[in-house]
């Protein structure tokens, strides 16, 4: 069922080959999606499919061998403004308080600070405004660096794993966080995770992708209510996505 | 090779009292050795004589003028050679075809022991001040490049995407990530150039020099004042530790990110 309003990016037989030598490897083979504007969408795959290579080209990071992205209908040839990027780990500098690093956006563009400190809030780091990366928890470090990538109030969020190194009840804290602040600022989120249960708890589709070369296995909706509750993952509704996933990511080639 | 860490010299009273112990155990056991060798003054002065000739060199206004001299050949080769390789690292870390095509110059350069080339600059560039500068300067060089280099590639790739993915500036990205980031490494650099530096002062005196630390050196020798090459020799390295202490001082002073982050315990 083709949307009427057109999608916000929209990826086109993507594929990356990387060389070395005389060797080659292909990790993305043909992918093609789009996401709506506002559109939460979790890709989900094992490891080394290439997922962070996917966020890398969707990201302007590094050019597509074949195919291309389309973001607001502009094609993306090197890093686009109104993008945020979480990483894998937070990814602060070190030598930057929590205020700085949050900030660092705001600096290169030459704006107003003051956005910082709001973002600083809505992470929920008031009192820690001076301290440094060093003396933050995982958790902590994690909420900067969504809130470094918030402050420009970016068209996209495209977020790589990002709780992945927490433990499960700080992740789950972090999940609620995300989803309340996706809810206020209406963003478009695009994230990605290995984590079944995650995908599902948060996503609004689920994109799953096969091992390396990646192509798209399946594309979920997922039509669970909103505002979503940690007790939903008990919920039949919530079972059966997670399977239908499963299912898919362990059917063989 | 080397990282900062800890500050060896910002120590604990405890660490002083430990130096003053020994330096004053070491004096005694020179004193000793001297009364029961009997040795003469012009083989081995006692720590008192040493100390009057300082006092007398020091007088007559001898001793500040050739410490003068020698601390402006320090500091002057010191910061032309870093900042020549600072800005040759940079273009090596940048550059992988450059950093392979000028290596192997780089490291045959260093084959080159400075004492064996000392004389040829002195024969080329005079006896003065410029020749000296030279020296502290090709001796600074590698040490500094070398890490500059390091700390450079040590940047994490992901902070370059992240400043990339910001679409940051060449000079934004290397005022607000490269800069602060090789810091560390660079000044760990930046600490062994500096008691080399001193090194190559004295090398390129004693080579040949009217005046300077290594001069003194030189004149006390000739002149059976042995006493005056204690002096010099003492002063030399009072010398290279005040430099390495400003090092330090340096380090704290930029790098107080990562000491902040360790001091949990006071
Ligand atoms: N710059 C590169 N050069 C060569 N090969 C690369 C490069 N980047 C990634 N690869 C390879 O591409 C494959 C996919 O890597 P990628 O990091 O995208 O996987 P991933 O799905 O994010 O894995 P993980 O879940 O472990 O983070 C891997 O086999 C990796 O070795
Ligand atoms: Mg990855």
């Amino acid at each position: 069922m083709p949307s009427l309003t057109k999608p916000l990016l929209q990826a086109s037989q993507l594929a990356v080959t990387f060389r070395d030598g005389r060797l080659e490897l292909p990790v993305l083979d043909e992918l093609s999606f789009s996401v709506q504007r506002g559109e939460f969408l979790c890709i989900l795959g094992p490891s080394g499919s290439g997922k962070s290579t996917l966020l890398r080209v969707l990201g302007g990071l590094l050019p597509a061998s074949r195919g291309g992205v389309h973001l607001g209908g502009q094609a993306v040839q090197g890093p686009p403004p109104g993008v945020g990027l979480v990483f894998q780990h937070a990814n602060l500098m070190p030598w930057r308080t929590v205020q700085q690093n949050i900030s660092l956006p705001l600096e290169l563009a030459g704006e107003d600070l003051t956005a910082a400190s709001q973002m600083l809030e809505l992470v929920g780091l008031q009192g820690f405004e001076d301290s440094l990366p060093s003396q933050l928890s995982g958790g902590m470090a994690q909420r900067v660096a969504i809130a470094r990538a918030l402050v420009q109030d970016p068209q996209v969020l495209l977020m790589d794993e990002p709780f992945g190194s927490l433990d499960a009840i700080t992740r789950e804290r972090m999940e609620d966080e995300l989803l309340r602040i996706w809810s206020t600022q209406r963003t478009t989120v695009i994230l990605v995770t290995h984590d079944i249960s995650e995908a599902v708890y948060l996503a609004d589709r689920v994109l799953v992708l096969s091992p390396r070369p990646a192509s798209i296995r399946l594309d979920l909706r997922v039509s669970l209510p909103r505002p979503r509750r940690q007790a939903q993952r008990y919920t039949p509704q919530f079972g059966a996505l997670a399977a239908q996933l499963r299912a898919a990511i362990e059917s063989p080639a | 090779m080397m990282k900062t860490q800890s500050n060896p010299l910002a120590g604990r009273r405890a660490t002083w009292a430990l130096l003053l112990v020994s330096m004053l155990a070491g004096l005694l056991l020179w004193e000793g050795v001297v009364r029961s060798s009997q040795l003469p003054a012009f083989i081995l002065p006692a720590p008192g004589q040493v100390w009057a000739r300082f006092l007398s060199a020091l007088g007559d206004g001898s001793l500040g003028r050739h410490i003068w001299v020698t601390l402006q050949e320090v500091v002057l080769g010191l910061v032309s050679g870093s900042l020549f390789a600072a800005a040759l690292g940079y273009l090596l870390a940048r550059s992988p075809r450059l950093e392979r095509m000028l290596a192997p110059y780089v490291v045959a350069s260093q084959s080159v022991p400075i004492v064996a080339i000392a004389p040829l600059l002195i024969i080329w560039f005079g006896p003065g001040l410029f020749s000296k500068v030279l020296i502290c300067a090709l001796i600074v060089f590698f040490p500094v490049l070398i890490n500059t280099v390091v700390g450079l590639q040590a940047v994490p790739q992901d902070l370059h995407d992240l400043m990339r993915s910001l679409r940051a500036s060449r000079w934004q990205t290397f005022r607000l990530l490269e800069l602060p980031a090789a810091m560390p490494v660079f000044l760990g650099g930046l600490r062994i150039g500096a008691t080399l530096s001193v090194i190559g002062a004295v090398v390129g005196e004693l080579v040949g020099a009217d005046r300077g630390l290594g001069f003194l050196i030189n004149l006390g020798r000739g002149g059976y004042d042995t006493a005056l090459v204690f002096v010099a020799v003492f002063t030399l390295i009072a010398l290279a530790l005040t430099l390495y202490g400003l090092v330090l001082l340096l380090e704290a002073r930029l790098l107080w990110w990562q000491r902040k982050s360790q001091t949990s315990e006071g």
